[in-house]
């Protein structure tokens, strides 16, 4: 029987073999469609930006191998903008007026697109944004979609909040770092805990390249909050996990997390380990989370992962920038064009299927159904990656429909319960 | 406002601070206050002494052992750049201001701009057995890293006055900043002392160099933020004044540590240039300076 | 006058490019090498005629741009208008960092220099109205003038700049005021004892570098449509304001226009072709090795040869 198998597919590879050599002669034929973007792949963005960079270029290779867009080799152009917004205005021109891309894609993560943004709404160019929150609440600029599994702050905070509630708490500490994300972030949270009956008891702001957070912990600490809402990027991450630790919090807080990025990123939760446990944050997939065909994206990206030796299991990005890719490739190949224009058009009425799901957007670029969850780590070791690919390490509490556990308080017990 | 335990443990955390600014402005107390040498690059070479600590601390030795034996590789590079300075600088001695000053601001790109297409802009880290852990006394936590680095501080600043007042070498180091005539007079060298001088102030770059790279992470960068540091205290403490640096690296770090408490983090770069700009407007000679 | 005529041609030039059909990237990358044609001119003045080395350039520019957007957010002010009053805060600052620091000795003013640029980057990073430390995104008005883009137009109004800023720095140089700061960086106390007011004429050279810096930094916030304050108070513009005059020779104002002009233009290729970090790693090269072999820059280089060739 596996003999008949093996022929079978060894033939239908043949076959398949065969049927691209003409479509790769058909390449020659007419020119490049040139996609281009910068990626943050060193700075403190660049663990997740090289993850992610994976996930697009498996895209790119899929559609070239299908024949590519209406009959053109996709030829991709990246550049590395190290997590700086200060560079992203001058390689996206560069991108529009030298490279002559005809679709740009966002750099991972708010703080390399803010700067980029009236840029693009000026040339009127279609930008796919990649995971940035709220970065075109002020551009409103019209030909923007964002993949990320969010819309607003509101839905961000709320399950966070809800789980402090349900503990019993009344009290809040908030600090973020004084950059666009954390601060759209910080700024939706201080939003809710205002119109509702919570305490502000510690509320402040730090410089992004902060590297000491002592002092900060110490205050939080002396203020003597239940919940701690911190917005930060990764490397502030490390340091603010480590400096809890160092330090401590008091044994009153119930509920610490919320909206720390980095914390999804599988070589940052590796150096981490046990540091991670109790802590209660953001995230787009966990392992147990329902997608379509997404088992099989992540066998093949682990491959090229571990060969690239970046993030290896990639849950948190490598899936939306690929399906970044289905989207562009489903508008292109419905209208049969590359007009930017046309292009928006179709991604603003229609609702595309991708590997993360259906996939449609409101009047602002942002999902019009999201799907974030926030999971609690537990019994994390020290120095193991592997321990990840499983479920029961980040326990989604929120939201019901992708519940897969109570969240244990306060966070001293949750820290050690296992 | 904040509460005065608050306050006390600002204080006590910025002692802790403070006495890691004076270690790792020691060296650019020696080449600039004692010799008088434009040394905009202390910094630089300071930040290049975590990097090479970071690359050494790979093959698992400890952090502190890798400063120490990275220390008289750093003495030969200070030696060279003394004499590479004196040659084209000093001896022919026109326009030495802005040439010297350009020539140092230069190196320090350059090796800024090297490190970062070597390593990246990424943050690097080295790990030990104090790193991550703090020592409880009360209510009071002390992170470990800030108490190693405060020990080595202290062992530094002992060392060098004991050096600077006991040995010939030392006197005579001492003594060139004050009038060469006399010292060659009395048979030294001067060149030689000041290049002895610069020396030792570049070796002890690279033990407070392995001392950054245990208080924080480190990136590239990082040089710039701390001439205001290493400059602010030189300045403070007055030229010439060994322990002064030790006072005055403890006013500063105190002063951080209170404005981060109160004002918050992002004043804090502002706290080490606002101090080195009163100090120069008001006194300019420093605390204890001649 | 000879100067007025090639100046005028100059003009006419830059101004014919702007409208010319060309790839939009050369005004992109154009108004940054003019824009170091400014930066340099005006560092000069102060560097290079009185051997006073500022580090600070950033604050300077950064106050010209960071005026410009008080400017813009607040009254919707045109261009015009955003660049003078770019140009006089800044100048104030010149004056007020002199007044501090000039009596001091020339590596204390240096450290000056840089200290004022943290205190101002502290103090903008605490600044809500502009941005604080996110950065404040803009939307450039569409009034283009002549020209095809908002990028063109700024290009020629920085080429108005720059050889605004070369004729006030060729004016100095063979003024009372030229005369006066070469005799201070040969030797101030010679100078103040020969009755030249050191202190006075350090003032106005420093105001007026400064008040051309700022001058320089005004139109940045338009030219990128966004503004934050870890980019614009960056210490790379120091490397490149002094590394440019003295490259190009620091006694004469073709000077930094030369060291300007060539050395902007390696690193608008270098960044186009390979990275941005090579970048000041070419200006750091090049400044310690004529730092170090040609002190007078390639108008030294320049005068050597045409002797040694007689």
């Amino acid at each position: 029987m596996d003999k008949i198998r093996r022929k079978i597919l060894e033939t239908g590879g043949a076959g398949l073999l065969a049927a691209t050599v003409p479509t790769s002669m058909a390449f020659a034929q007419s020119a490049p469609v040139k996609i281009g973007m910068s990626m943050p792949q060193t700075g403190g963005l660049g663990a997740g930006g090289q993850a992610a960079l994976i996930g697009l270029r498996m895209w790119v290779d899929d559609v070239n191998a299908k024949g590519g867009l209406l009959g053109r080799k996709v030829e991709f152009i990246v550049y590395d903008d190290q997590s700086n917004g200060a560079n992203t205005p001058g390689i996206y021109t560069k991108l529009l007026d030298v490279d002559k891309v005809d679709i740009l894609i966002a750099p991972y993560a708010t703080n390399p697109t803010a700067p980029i943004m009236p840029l693009v709404k000026e040339r009127g160019k279609l930008l796919m944004g990649n995971f940035s929150f709220q970065v075109n609440a002020k551009v409103q600029h019209d030909m923007w979609f964002n993949n990320a599994p969010w819309n607003d702050a509101k839905g961000w905070s709320e399950g966070f909040l809800e789980a402090g509630k349900n503990a019993g708490a009344k009290s809040i500490a908030i600090f973020a770092a004084d950059a666009e994300f954390q601060q759209n972030l910080a700024n939706g949270c201080r939003e809710i805990v205002k119109n509702t009956d919570w305490n502000l008891v510690y509320d402040q702001n730090y410089p992004g390249n902060n590297t000491d957070f002592s002092s900060i912990i110490r205050s939080v600490r002396a203020a003597r909050p239940e919940v701690v809402f911190v917005a930060c990027y990764p490397n502030e991450a490390v340091a603010i996990m480590r400096s809890v630790n160092e330090i401590g919090l008091g044994s009153q807080v119930q509920i610490f997390g919320g909206g720390m990025v980095g914390l999804q990123f599988t070589p940052v939760m590796q150096s981490l380990g046990s540091l991670l446990n109790g802590v209660v944050n953001y995230n787009s997939y966990v392992p147990g989370m329902k997608f379509p065909g997404i088992e099989d994206f992540f066998k093949r990206y682990t491959e090229r992962a571990i060969a690239a030796k970046v993030d290896p299991l990639g849950f948190y990005l490598p899936p939306f920038n690929y399906a970044t890719g289905q989207m562009i490739e489903q508008a292109v190949n419905a209208t049969k064009t590359f007009d930017n224009k046309r292009l928006a058009d179709y991604l603003r009425r229609n609702e595309i299927n991708t590997i993360v799901g259906p996939i449609s957007f409101d009047k602002n670029g942002e999902r019009s159904k999201p799907r974030m969850v926030q999971a609690q780590f537990r019994n994390i070791k020290d120095n193991d990656w592997e321990q990840f690919k499983n479920p029961g390490k980040q326990v989604v509490i929120w939201p019901a429909a992708d519940k897969q556990g109570d969240v244990i308080t306060p966070f001293d017990r949750a820290r050690k319960a296992t | 406002m904040i509460s005065l335990d608050l306050l006390f443990e600002a204080v006590l955390f910025g002692i802790l601070l403070g006495c890691f600014y004076a270690a790792v402005s020691l060296g650019l107390s020696v080449a600039f206050g004692l010799l008088d040498v434009p040394y905009v690059a202390h910094p630089a070479l300071l930040i290049l002494g975590s990097y090479f600590t970071f690359l050494l601390s790979k093959t698992g030795i400890d952090p502190i052992i890798c400063g120490l034996l990275l220390m008289p590789v750093f003495y030969v590079i200070g030696i060279a750049l003394y004499r590479f300075y004196y040659e084209t600088f000093e001896r022919r001695s026109s326009d030495t201001g802005v040439r010297g000053l350009a020539f140092f601001f230069g190196i320090a790109f350059i090796i800024e701009v090297c490190l970062i297409l070597v390593f990246g802009v990424d943050q690097r880290t080295v790990s030990a057995t104090y790193i991550g852990s703090s020592l409880e006394i009360g209510e009071y936590r002390f992170p470990y890293r800030m108490l190693v680095a405060f020990g080595i501080a202290i062992f530094l600043t002992t060392l060098l006055t004991l050096y600077f007042s006991k040995t010939f070498n030392g006197r005579a180091i001492k003594a060139v900043g004050q009038d060469e005539g006399a010292l060659r007079l009395m048979g030294a060298n001067p060149v030689k002392i000041k290049q002895l001088a610069f020396g030792i102030a570049t070796a002890v770059n690279a033990l407070a160099g392995a001392m950054l790279i245990i208080v924080g992470p480190v990136e590239p960068a990082m040089d710039r933020i701390y001439i205001g540091r290493t400059f602010c205290v030189v300045v403070l403490a007055g030229l010439g004044s060994m322990s002064g640096t030790l006072v005055a690296g403890l006013i500063l770090g105190i002063a951080e540590s209170i404005v981060m408490m109160t004002l918050g983090a992002s004043w804090a770069p502002a706290v080490s240039f606002g101090l080195l700009l009163l100090m120069l407007g008001i006194r300019p000679q420093g605390l204890f300076g001649r | 006058m000879k100067y007025s005529i090639y100046a005028f041609i100059a003009l006419l030039g830059f101004l014919g490019l702007s409208l010319m059909n060309v790839n939009e990237y050369i005004f992109f990358a154009g108004f940054v090498i003019l824009q170091f044609v400014v930066l340099a001119t005006a560092w000069n003045i102060l560097g290079g005629y009185a051997g006073y080395v500022n580090f600070g350039v950033p604050a300077f520019i950064a106050v010209g741009a960071y005026t410009a957007v008080v400017l813009f957010k607040s009254i919707s002010a045109p261009l015009v208008v955003q660049i003078i009053g770019g140009g006089i805060l800044a100048g104030l600052l010149g004056l007020t960092v002199g007044l501090l620091t000039l009596k001091l000795r020339g590596i204390f003013f240096s450290i000056a220099t840089v200290a004022v640029v943290f205190i101002l980057e502290t103090v903008v990073m605490n600044w809500r109205y502009v941005g604080g430390a996110t950065g404040l995104q803009l939307t450039r008005p569409q009034d283009l003038w002549i020209f095809d883009t908002y990028t063109r137009m700024l290009f020629f109004v920085m080429a108005v700049l720059a050889i605004g800023s070369v004729s006030i720095a060729r004016y100095i140089q063979d003024s009372f005021l030229g005369r006066g700061l070469r005799a201070v960086r040969d030797s101030e106390e010679a100078a103040e004892c020969s009755g030249v007011p050191t202190l006075k004429i350090k003032l106005i050279a420093c105001t007026i570098s400064g008040a051309l810096m700022g001058i320089a930094g005004a139109p940045m916030p338009m030219y990128l449509s966004y503004i934050e304050p870890t980019a614009t108070f960056n210490l790379n513009y120091s490397i490149s304001a002094l590394g440019m005059p003295i490259i190009g020779g620091t006694s004469h104002w073709i000077g930094p226009v030369i060291g300007a002009l060539l050395l902007a233009t390696i690193q608008q290729v270098v960044t186009v072709t390979v990275s941005n970090e090579l970048n000041v790693l070419v200006v750091g090269v090049l400044l310690v090795l004529f730092v170090v072999l040609a002190p007078d820059g390639i108008l030294g280089l320049i005068k050597k040869w045409k002797q040694s060739s007689k």
